[in-house]
C-alpha cells in the first residue's frame, strides 16, 4: 500500500530527520521549498529549527500564503518545536516581525524552558499515542501557555521543575509538539500523523 | 562515550545528554551562523535571518591584522549579545582552555566553539567536552581530526578553512577531504576498518559507525573564508549542512544586505537562478588575503591536531 505524500518544509532545520521518520512510518516523504512542491503533497511537517529564520524565509520565498491557504483547505500539518511556534496564533518572547501560519489557536512561549544548557530529555504521555510514555527530547523548546476552544491538549511534561506544562496539542488536522520525536527513532508520533493525513 | 548511553527512564528530566547537545546542532542545519562583536551587529545578523550568532571580541580578519594573544571575550560583551537577540548565542574558548569554557557555560552561552581562531592554551590536549552541559563545536581539516574531536565530546564539527582571509580555498579542501575520507571508509571491507582506524588515529568504533552510516555522527558545518553567497552555496553543495561566516559579513561594504543574501543562498544552494538574484548589488566584499601568501606559522588551520 502506498502511503500519503507528506512534505517537510525545507527552508531551514532538521528536515532530513523528519523525512526519514515519515518514510519509516509509511509515508512518501519529500522536502518542500517551493509553492509548486507544496501543491503535490497531502500533508506538511514544519521541522525543528530556528523559528525566526523559518518565518523570514517563508516570506521571502513566498511560501506563507500557499501554506495558509492549504491549512484553510484542511491540509494536515504537524510542527515540532520551531514548527509548533510557526503553527501558533500567538507567540511570546519572539521577534516583533515573527509570524506564524494561520494555525492552532494557542499562545506559545519561545525558549520557555531556558537556554541550551537547560535542554532536556523526559517522558511525556501523549493521548492517542499508545504504549509507553514517549521519550521526549526538548531543545530550547517552547511550551503552550494558553489554548483556545477546540484545541485538545494531548501531552504534558510529567516531572521536574516544568511539570504539567503543555507540550503537545491538536486542533482538527493540525498537530504540534514542543519536542523532537524525529531525533529519537520512536516513530509513534510520525505514525500518528501519517494516519491523520491518510484519514483527511 | 559516557553520555551516549541511553538516558534514564524515570520521570526526572535529564540535561546535557549527547542527544540534546547533538540535537541542538541538528536544529541549526541549513542555516548561517554569523560572527558578531557587539549587540548591534548581533541584531543585524538576527534581522538577516541568522540561525545563531558567534560572539567574539575581534573578527578573525582583525585578529590576523592586529596579532597578539587572542582570548575568550569579555563576559559583559557576551551578556550584551545574549540580551540583544532571541536566537542562540555561541562563543569561542581557546583550544584546551577548560576554564574559559566553564565561564562561557556559566554565562548561559548555547554552544562553545573550541576554536583555532584564538591562541591555543594547550598544545597537547583539547578540552574534555563530555564534562560539560553546554555543547561544543570544534574545527577539523580532515576526518581523523573530526573523529578525535567527537571522541572528546564535540557535538558538532565545522571545517576550519583559513579564518579571516575571505579566501574559501582551504574550506573547500577541508570539505572535500572529509567527504573523500568518509567515502573511502564506506567502500572498505569490514576487515580493513581496523587499519583504517589506526591510520585515521581515531577509535575503531567511531570509524565503523562512519563507514556504516556514510556520514559523521554529528552535524558538519563549514567555516573559514566564506565571503559571498556563492561561497556559501558551494560549501553546501560540497556536503556542508550549514555555514559559519566570520569576517565575511561585517568586513564587507553592506553587512545587512550581504548577510541576508548568504542566508538565502544557503537555503537555495542548488538553485542558480536564486543564487544569481541574491548575488546582485551587494557592494564591496571583504578585501581578503590569499591563503598562499600567508606564511605557514601564521595559518590558523594548523592549530589543533
Amino acid at each position: 500500500m502506498t502511503g500519503p505524500t507528506i512534505g517537510v518544509l525545507a527552508l531551514q532545520g532538521d528536515v532530513r530527520e523528519h523525512v526519514t521518520a515519515l518514510a519509516a512510518a509509511g509515508a512518501d516523504a519529500r522536502p518542500v521549498r517551493r509553492p509548486a512542491e507544496l501543491d503535490a503533497v497531502d500533508g506538511l511537517v514544519i521541522p525543528g529549527g530556528e523559528s525566526t529564520t523559518i518565518s523570514k524565509l517563508a516570506d521571502i520565498f513566498e511560501m506563507r500564503e500557499p501554506i495558509d491557504k492549504r491549512i484553510a483547505g484542511g491540509m494536515p500539518v504537524y510542527g515540532s518545536c520551531a514548527g509548533m511556534i510557526m503553527l501558533a496564533t500567538e507567540v511570546l518572547d519572539g521577534r516583533p516581525d515573527q509570524r506564524g501560519f494561520a494555525g492552532i489557536e494557542m499562545t506559545v512561549r519561545r525558549n520557555a524552558f531556558g537556554r541550551q544548557v537547560d535542554s532536556f530529555e523526559a517522558p511525556v504521555e501523549i493521548s492517542g499515542v499508545p504504549g509507553e510514555p514517549f521519550h521526549a527530547v526538548f531543545i530550547r523548546a517552547p511550551w503552550v501557555e494558553r489554548v483556545g476552544d477546540g484545541v485538545e491538549v494531548i501531552g504534558r511534561v510529567t516531572g521536574g521543575p516544568a511539570a504539567d506544562r503543555i507540550v503537545a496539542v491538536r486542533q482538527g488536522n493540525l498537530l504540534a509538539t514542543s519536542f523532537h520525536p524525529e531525533l529519537t527513532g520512536d516513530l509513534r508520533v510520525h505514525a500518528y500523523f501519517v494516519e491523520l493525513v491518510r484519514a483527511a | 562515550m559516557p553520555e551516549n548511553s541511553a538516558p534514564t527512564t524515570g520521570s526526572t528530566p535529564v540535561v546535557g545528554t549527547a542527544r540534546v547537545k547533538r540535537g541542538m546542532a541538528e536544529m541549526l542545519k541549513g542555516g548561517v551562523i554569523m560572527d558578531v562583536v557587539n549587540a548591534e551587529q548581533a541584531k543585524i545578523a538576527e534581522d538577516a535571518g541568522a540561525v545563531a550568532v558567534m560572539a567574539l571580541e575581534r573578527v578573525p580578519a582583525d585578529i590576523r591584522a592586529q596579532g597578539g594573544v587572542s582570548r575568550m571575550s569579555d563576559p559583559d560583551m557576551i551578556d550584551g549579545i545574549i540580551e540583544a537577540v532571541s536566537i542562540p548565542v555561541m562563543a569561542k574558548a581557546r583550544i584546551g582552555h577548560f576554564v574559559e569554557a566553564r565561564i562561557l557555560q556559566s554565562l548561559g552561552v548555547d554552544y562553545v566553539d573550541e576554536s583555532e581562531v584564538l591562541t591555543p592554551a594547550d598544545y597537547a590536549n583539547h578540552i574534555d567536552k563530555w564534562a560539560f552541559t553546554v555543547p561544543f563545536v570544534c574545527g577539523a581539516t580532515n576526518l581523523g581530526e573530526a573523529l578525535r574531536r567527537i571522541t572528546e565530546g564535540a557535538a558538532m564539527i565545522r571545517s576550519k578553512g583559513e579564518a579571516g582571509t575571505g579566501d574559501v580555498s582551504n574550506a573547500t579542501t577541508h570539505m572535500r577531504k572529509i567527504r573523500q575520507e568518509i567515502g573511502r571508509l564506506s567502500s572498505l571491507p569490514a576487515d580493513e576498518l581496523y587499519v583504517a582506524a589506526k591510520e585515521l588515529q581515531a577509535p575503531y568504533e567511531l570509524v565503523k559507525e562512519v563507514a556504516e552510516s556514510g556520514k559523521l555522527p554529528v552535524v558538519l558545518f563549514t567555516a573559514g573564508g566564506i565571503a559571498t553567497p556563492a561561497d556559501a552555496a558551494m560549501m553546501m553543495q560540497l556536503g556542508a549542512e550549514g555555514v559559519f561566516v566570520g569576517s565575511g559579513i561585517f568586513k564587507a561594504g553592506n553587512p545587512a544586505q550581504r548577510a541576508a543574501a548568504i542566508v538565502k543562498a544557503t537555503t537555495f544552494h542548488d538553485d542558480p537562478d536564486v543564487l544569481a538574484k541574491v548575488s546582485r548589488g551587494l557592494g564591496e566584499a571583504m578585501v581578503g588575503i590569499n591563503v598562499d601568501e600567508i606564511p605557514q606559522p601564521h595559518r590558523l588551520a594548523d592549530r589543533g591536531w
